[in-house]
């Protein structure tokens, strides 16, 4: 044992000797795998954000919603023409009826809108989109509130108050920094509202009408009172976990069929946003780029390895000679090829351990730059260590394996030749 | 140190292939060392010289014939075996040095020893032992581009005493030398001769094959005729 330890010293300082000697060298190659290492991981990094990014975004919306408008029949059914106009009446009871028959349904809420109604507050004056909710409008539209203030509750609705929470950049237009909007009376229409909350911030990709930032949203019951709408703009529902929201969307089609009269299958009687299924076809493609980036990475992985393994070719083909005289002073196989092999290996760790560190201090920095517009959506770059992990240990195999054959080739080396090499 | 022989070779042939071209370097040679003697080996270049050497160093094997090395047949001999012969037994020596550029004088010393699993104290020892004997104890710390040509063939001497090996193999060790140089590297061997080690040399300067026991001239891979102590003692077709 001791004799191993003592051995394996000599060969430290052996190796340690050449790699002094091969400075210039051995940076490049540890430069090599330090650049394939940042690349990989750094571009694990980045989809890792992207993905949380683009998942939150989605979410912003609202996570397994359906929306649904009235549309219009194309089929005749029961002696009755196509082309008539299904809307949603407010007194219909469409909404209960919706949640007692239809399967799968965990919530379900009509809105109102309407477009251009003035805010005024403090001799400031804005034109925005009224909405008129339910509370359920606030999980499944993610209308959460910031600390300090809330959504529309049941008692608003029950009381028609006229109490009014505010999109984030609504609040912004409206109220100068430093304001805290919460408490303050604005006035719609020249009513006076009480500001109960604003929006927090949230990342959205989709709406439809417009973003939930330039949002103005009242009781559906003080909306009413006002201004009376006979029928809802459109219905929200959200799907139960677990549930197809493909079957759902067709029960709806069999009870909405039979409360208004148009045949199930009419397609177009009924207008239907599935979120859900955008959901997946968005998380399809998510896995496609993801797909991609790991192909990609899989390519720099390949070319940092061919790299490291032209880099063990030439530094066995430069040190021929060198080989041979080792061989003639009684150097044997194992020295030959450990020496190459402990080289390779050391090149892989160094380069690995300093592209990563590399890489994780980049992305600590991406994270301290301010994310406004398309840079919110590259998120928050996480080192992937399971990742960096991988990379470096597949450079560092390749980096053996680059180094193995040529050193087997050298140790293999006919020393007369070898001696003769210039 | 008994006065036998050392290495003996009979009818040594090499032939190379390269292609279809055929070289027939060594054509049956016999040739013995023994010990304590001081050998030249002449002849034009390409007559062989260096591939005999070659083999008789280990690091060539004959296409046939037989090799004795102290007592041992070489060709039954497995890779480790040789190796420890190269590291032990023999002491190299080249035209052009072959010092690791990057290494100090001691640490080029120190590289058979390295390989040969020396420990500590006793490598350093041998490394300063084997300097002091070619007068560069002081010199340890230099590395090749610092020293003439003369002290870096006598650091490479040095590395081909440090495992105290039976036989100094020399291939045209002053060929690359002045003539200050040349005589003093042939003083060293001289010295190392007189310590009761066998040198063989290969050389194209006669001042050096004059001063040595034999003379062995070699010619298209045959050896052309021996000279000891400066009479001829043999000659081809004789």
């Amino acid at each position: 044992m001791r004799i191993l330890t003592y051995k394996l010293l000599l060969f430290v300082k052996l190796i340690g000797r050449e790699f002094k000697a091969q400075k210039l060298r051995m940076g490049l190659t540890i430069l090599a795998i330090t650049w394939g290492t940042i690349s990989i991981t750094l571009l694990m990094a980045f989809s890792v954000g992207l993905d949380q990014q683009f998942s939150k975004a989605r979410k912003g919306l609202g996570e397994g919603i359906v929306i649904v408008w009235g549309g219009q029949t194309s089929l005749p059914y029961q002696g009755l023409p196509q082309g008539r106009r299904i809307s949603f009446r407010t007194e219909s009871g469409v909404v209960d009826l919706i949640k007692s028959r239809v399967v799968g349904i965990d919530m379900v809420a009509g809105e109102f809108l309407r477009w251009g109604q003035t805010l005024e507050y403090d001799r400031k004056q804005i034109n925005k989109l009224l909405c008129g909710a339910y509370p359920e409008y606030e999980i499944m539209r993610s209308h959460y509130a910031q600390a300090g203030g809330r959504f529309i509750n049941q008692k608003d609705m029950d009381s028609k108050r006229r109490v009014v929470y505010l999109g984030t950049a609504v609040a912004e237009e409206l109220f100068d920094d430093g304001v805290n909007p919460v408490g303050e009376i604005i006035k719609i229409n020249s009513i006076p509202f009480t500001v109960i909350g604003v929006m927090i911030e949230k990342l959205q990709d989709s709406n439809y009408h417009g973003p939930d930032e330039d949002y103005v949203v009242i009781p559906a019951s003080t909306f009413l009172l006002i201004y009376g709408d006979p029928f809802f703009d459109n219905l929200v529902y959200k799907v139960k976990k677990g549930i197809d929201s493909k079957v759902v969307e067709k029960d709806l089609f069999r009870v909405l069929g039979g409360k208004y009269r148009f045949d199930p299958a009419d397609e177009s009687a009924l207008w239907i946003w599935d979120t859900v299924e955008d959901e997946k076809i968005s998380s399809k493609v998510f896995l496609g780029i993801t797909i991609f980036m790991w192909f990609i990475g899989g390519m720099t992985l390949l070319i940092a390895g061919i790299g490291v393994a032209n880099i063990m070719y030439v530094a066995v083909r430069e040190r021929t000679k060198e080989i041979g005289t080792k061989i003639a002073l009684g150097a044997e196989r194992k020295h030959i090829i450990l020496q190459f092999m402990t080289e390779a290996l050391s090149i892989a760790l160094v380069g690995g351990i300093v592209g990563i560190a590399f890489s994780a201090a980049i992305c600590a920095l991406f994270r301290m730059l301010p994310m406004e517009g398309a840079l919110e959506f590259m998120g928050q770059p996480t080192v992937n260590w399971l990742v960096a992990g991988t990379t470096v240990f597949t450079l560092t195999f390749i980096g053996l394996f680059a180094g193995l054959f040529p050193a087997r080739k050298a140790a293999s080396i006919n020393p007369v030749e070898a001696l003769r090499y210039e | 140190m008994n006065n036998g022989t050392l290495a003996s070779l009979s009818g040594i042939t090499k032939v190379y292939r390269t292609g279809k071209v055929e070289v027939r370097a060594l054509r049956g040679i016999d040739f013995e060392i023994k010990r304590g003697e001081f050998i030249a080996v002449i002849g034009p270049s390409g007559s062989g010289k260096s591939t005999l050497m070659n083999i008789i160093g280990c690091l060539d094997t004959p296409t046939s014939g037989n090799y004795v090395l102290d007592g041992q047949p070489v060709a039954d001999m497995g890779i480790h075996e040789l190796a420890a012969i190269r590291n032990k037994k023999i002491g190299f020596i080249f035209q052009n040095f072959n010092l690791l550029a990057y290494a100090t004088a001691y640490e080029n010393v120190e590289l058979p020893l390295i390989f040969a699993g020396t420990s500590g104290p006793v490598r350093k020892e041998k490394v300063m032992h084997s300097l002091s004997i070619v007068g560069l104890a002081d010199r340890a710390d230099h590395k090749p581009t610092e020293l003439s040509g003369g002290e870096m063939q006598r650091v490479a001497i040095a590395r081909a005493l440090a495992n105290d090996p039976e036989v100094i193999l020399a291939d045209e060790p002053t060929g690359n030398l002045d003539t200050g140089s040349g005589r003093e590297i042939l003083s060293i061997f001289e010295k190392l001769n007189s310590m009761g080690r066998s040198v063989v040399t290969i050389t194209h300067d006669m001042t050096i094959a004059s001063r040595c026991h034999r003379i062995v001239r070699i010619r298209d891979g045959l050896i052309e005729s021996t000279t000891e102590n400066g009479e001829k003692v043999s000659s081809a077709g004789n």
